[in-house]
């Protein structure tokens, strides 16, 4: 039975195909410790994101993704409608107002109480 | 100072390249005069494609085919930085660490000794701040301010103190080195003696189960120690040290960067005590005449441009030993009955070598390879009883991480590797009042065995990254002597509301039973061993544990309220049955046997300079031996804890003041039975449990500056002492005659002094 199990853990091993590991890296607005766990939390759940780390003094996301599962565009979309600006879809009115007060990134006020 | 430098761009001078190219270097930025340049690093073109990496000098040449301003340099472990580009000049830049920023901002909220509040299992970190306010002297002291673990003496010969977790003795925790189990086999009994206190960097003592990746023998709890690192420990350290009782101490670690990525560290250690002392006029030792040489050698090779991680170890050690009769020789009176006397010579080498690579595109997937052998040979007598073994064991692991869908499910799986082979004779001279009460007779028990083991492990852990976190872990092992069986455990942590933990786990602990080298004590007396006609099984357990963990604030400071619950029941168990005390016996339980531990604990954090910890326990440990079900002797059912530790704020100069003091009551202990079998009058003393007691710690720390710091301490400042430590100690070669009714200190309060020299 080790045997068997040996095999499966080495086959477990191989590489896995390039486009499944799609790796992305962009700029996503925000300025505290809670637009990070947002942003984090919310994109891991994504279906297709293996992968999610946002930098608070970069402003930047570190994807790997799925291509297969998922477009880049439908991610930027997503963060959007979370109220967040990324490089390429601008966050509605509507979403940005949705942030808690400590989020709101377009107030240089908030941004300066930050830094 | 340094830290605005960060980000500022030294124009140095117009380089001689075409119009279209810029070019520059990356440097480390380093607390060192120094300039350490970053082979490897990611230089493009913001929200382009066009990068370049630097060469092994750190430097590069990128052209700008279009009017890209934005530059951005990266690197792996660094804060990545954006430089504005107006011109071609030549740019020398330097990054800055991530780790440096985040050191500084852990820094003023981190504790030497915290329980940590978001990994599923029950794990307890103690720091090398924290090990220091017990400065002497090896990994058993390093406990002494922690009161998850007890430090007991084993016997009134030796000197040595045994650990205990949850109720059980050291050999049912597993006790690994950075991941490797160490202190096993026939280093079960004096190995933590054999690890200095300066070599160690950090603990971790997981209590409960454990995870299965480094082995399926532990039962009750983990101990990792992390040994001090070449690349990250201090160029040159020196520390001596002194004790009333003439112990003298001296730790020399020398670090050195050999390239860019290799470095490489020297630690040595010696100790020595060659003074006599008894302090109770048995005409016993207190404490062994002793003497240890102890050297590490480390490697450590660190590629963060191709992700590769290595280390490569070897030591080794003599530790020599004598106690025994104050008036005893041993060149005269060895293994004579003039006078009783004991040595335990030892001679360990170790080596290991381990490598980590982390692909560094796919951060979460990563592969570790670890492969350590060990030969351990100890020659000892102790009065006329002689026992020697030698050990040599092999352990390897390859274990690799990465995920299931997404970061929230993380898998570990691997292969592990086990093989020891023991050599052991025993010479075992007893007493028996079939002869007559004052002759002896001799048996000879040759114990030679090897083990071998192979399995596969496999580890899943969900975070929920909100409130709940688990790791179930299971593992297959085939052993020669074991047979082919399956060791599962679980951990949970769930947090109903903010700031509380409900921690959960169970799993299974399956080991062989070392039955000598974890029972040496056993040879300083006149005892006859017996074994069983049958073999004696493995032992089988499982542990199931429930904590629970509530951080509050009281008067504005933080606080925190730990209450955790353990029991430990035997499947099988090796019974050491001390109950005749003409005898000790070995067999295979028939019945129960458990252990029920509980712990309730007050952490006060009341500034940043003080904090303070109390602790109550509670034990209930049962087994059934061949004379009924009885509570594990000289195990206390109770203990009381407490630390309180205060330092000074730091001053310009670095210079501080650091006390702290560790008050301990050790409640009633049970004595194995001392009543004679056919002894009709009953004298009462024999029956009476220990009385409970006292001890006290403090120390005083003086931190002149960064370079020098100077320590005295004093153990046992309350003066208390096991007035007979030593039964029959006035005729050691007749019946009865036992050394291991030891349930407190045996000599009185001990000052000691120290001082550490560090150059940066």
């Amino acid at each position: 039975m080790i045997k068997y199990i040996l095999i499966s853990v080495l086959i477990s091993l191989s590489p896995i195909d390039q486009n499944s590991n799609a790796k992305a890296n962009f700029r996503v607005d925000g300025v505290c410790g809670m637009c990070k766990e947002r942003i984090e939390n919310s994109t891991i759940k994504l279906k297709g994101v293996k992968f999610s780390k946002w930098n608070n003094s970069t402003n930047k996301i570190s994807l790997i993704y799925n291509e297969k599962k998922i477009k880049l565009n439908d991610i930027h979309k997503f963060i959007a409608e979370l109220g967040h600006d990324t490089e390429k879809v601008i966050a509605t009115d509507k979403a940005y107002n949705s942030l808690d007060p400590c989020c709101k990134y377009r107030d240089p006020n908030v941004v300066k109480n930050h830094q | 100072m340094k830290y605005f430098l960060t980000n500022i761009i030294f124009l140095i001078s117009l380089a001689l390249i075409s119009q279209t190219n810029i070019s520059g270097i990356v440097l480390e930025q380093s607390s060192a005069d120094s300039e350490i340049v970053l082979p490897g690093a990611n230089v493009y073109w913001m929200n382009t494609t066009e990068g370049v990496i630097t060469n092994l000098d750190g430097e590069f040449t990128i052209s700008n085919s279009g009017n890209y301003t934005n530059l951005i340099i990266s690197y792996v472990g660094f804060k990545s930085d954006t430089i504005n580009i107006e011109n071609q000049n030549f740019i020398k830049h330097y990054l800055k660490p991530e780790s440096t920023l985040d050191a500084v901002n852990i820094k003023a909220i981190s504790k030497t000794s915290s329980v940590s509040y978001l990994t599923s299992q029950n794990i307890i970190n103690v720091s090398s701040e924290e090990l220091l306010k017990a400065a002497c002297c090896n990994l058993s002291e390093s406990f002494e301010t922690n009161p998850s673990i007890d430090v007991n003496f084993t016997d009134a010969i030796t000197g040595v103190k045994q650990i205990q977790m949850l109720g059980l003795t050291s050999p049912y925790i597993l006790i690994t080195t950075e991941n490797i189990p160490t202190i096993r086999g026939a280093s079960q009994t004096y190995g933590l003696s054999f690890i200095p206190g300066t070599w160690v960097e950090s603990l971790q003592i997981t209590k409960g189960a454990g995870s299965v990746v480094n082995g399926y023998e532990s039962i009750s709890g983990q101990i990792n120690a992390e040994l001090q690192k070449p690349n990250s420990d201090l160029p040159l350290f020196f520390n001596t040290y002194l004790n009333t009782m003439g112990k003298l101490e001296l730790n020399t670690h020398f670090n050195t960067k050999i390239s860019n990525k290799l470095s490489t560290g020297l630690y040595f250690h010696f100790n020595n005590n060659d003074e006599s002392h008894d302090t109770n006029q048995d005409g016993f030792l207190d404490l062994p005449l002793s003497k240890q040489i102890n050297f590490l050698n480390r490697w450590q090779y660190t590629n963060l441009e191709k992700g590769l991680v290595g280390f490569f170890n070897l030591r080794y050690l003599e530790d020599e030993k004598q106690s025994g009769e104050v008036d005893f020789d041993p060149e005269l009176h060895r293994l004579t009955t003039n006078y009783w006397g004991s040595e335990v010579s030892t001679e360990r080498f170790d080596t290991s070598i381990k490598f980590a690579y982390v692909n560094p595109d796919i951060t979460y997937q990563t592969v570790g390879f670890q492969l350590a052998y060990s030969d351990h040979s100890q020659n000892s007598y102790f009065g006329l009883n002689q026992y020697d073994i030698s050990h040599q064991s092999i352990f390897s692991n390859i274990i690799y991480n990465s995920i299931l869908g997404d970061t929230r499910h993380k898998i570990k799986t691997g292969i592990n590797f086990n093989s020891d082979r023991y050599k052991e004779n025993v010479v075992n001279s007893f007493y028996t009042a079939i002869i007559s009460p004052n002759d002896y007779a001799t048996e000879f028990i040759n114990n030679d065995r090897s083990e071998n083991s192979i399995g596969v492990i496999f580890e899943y852990n969900f975070d929920n990254l909100n409130n709940l976190n688990l790791t179930a872990g299971i593992r297959a092992d085939e052993h020669n002597k074991m047979g082919t069986f399956i060791t599962p455990r679980f951990h949970l942590r769930y947090t109903p509301v903010e700031k509380s933990v409900i921690r959960l786990s169970f799993g299974r602990g399956k080991r062989m039973a070392n039955i000598f080298a974890e029972n040496q004590n056993l040879f300083a007396t006149t005892r006859e061993i017996i074994l069983p006609t049958d073999d004696l099984k493995y032992e089988d357990a499982w542990n199931y544990g429930v904590s629970f963990l509530q951080k509050f604030n009281l008067f504005n400071s933080k606080a925190e309220l730990v209450f955790d619950y353990y029991y430990t029941n035997f499947m099988n168990q090796v019974v050491v049955d001390w109950e005749n005390p003409f005898e000790i016996s070995f067999y295979n339980l028939e019945g129960k046997s458990y252990a029920s531990s509980f712990q309730s604990q007050f952490n006060y954090y009341i500034s940043e300079n003080i904090d303070l910890k109390l602790a109550y326990k509670l034990y209930d440990v049962k087994t059934d031996y061949n004379s009924g079900s009885l509570r594990k002797p000289m195990t206390p059912k109770e203990r009381v804890f407490f630390n309180f530790s205060v330092n000074s704020n730091v001053n310009e100069n670095k210079s501080q003041w650091k006390f702290d003091t560790t008050f301990n009551w050790i409640g009633e202990q049970r004595y194995s039975n001392r009543i004679p079998e056919n002894t009709t009058s009953i004298i009462p003393v024999y029956q009476a449990p220990t009385p409970d007691f006292t001890t006290v710690n403090a120390q005083l720390t003086r931190v002149f500056s960064e370079k020098f710091e100077f320590y005295i301490g004093a153990e046992n400042l309350t003066n208390t002492k096991q007035k007979n430590p030593i039964f029959m100690s006035e005729d050691p070669f007749i019946q009865g005659f036992d050394t291991t009714f030891v349930y407190g200190p045996i000599f009185g309060s001990m000052y000691y002094a120290g001082l550490r020299f560090k150059i940066y």
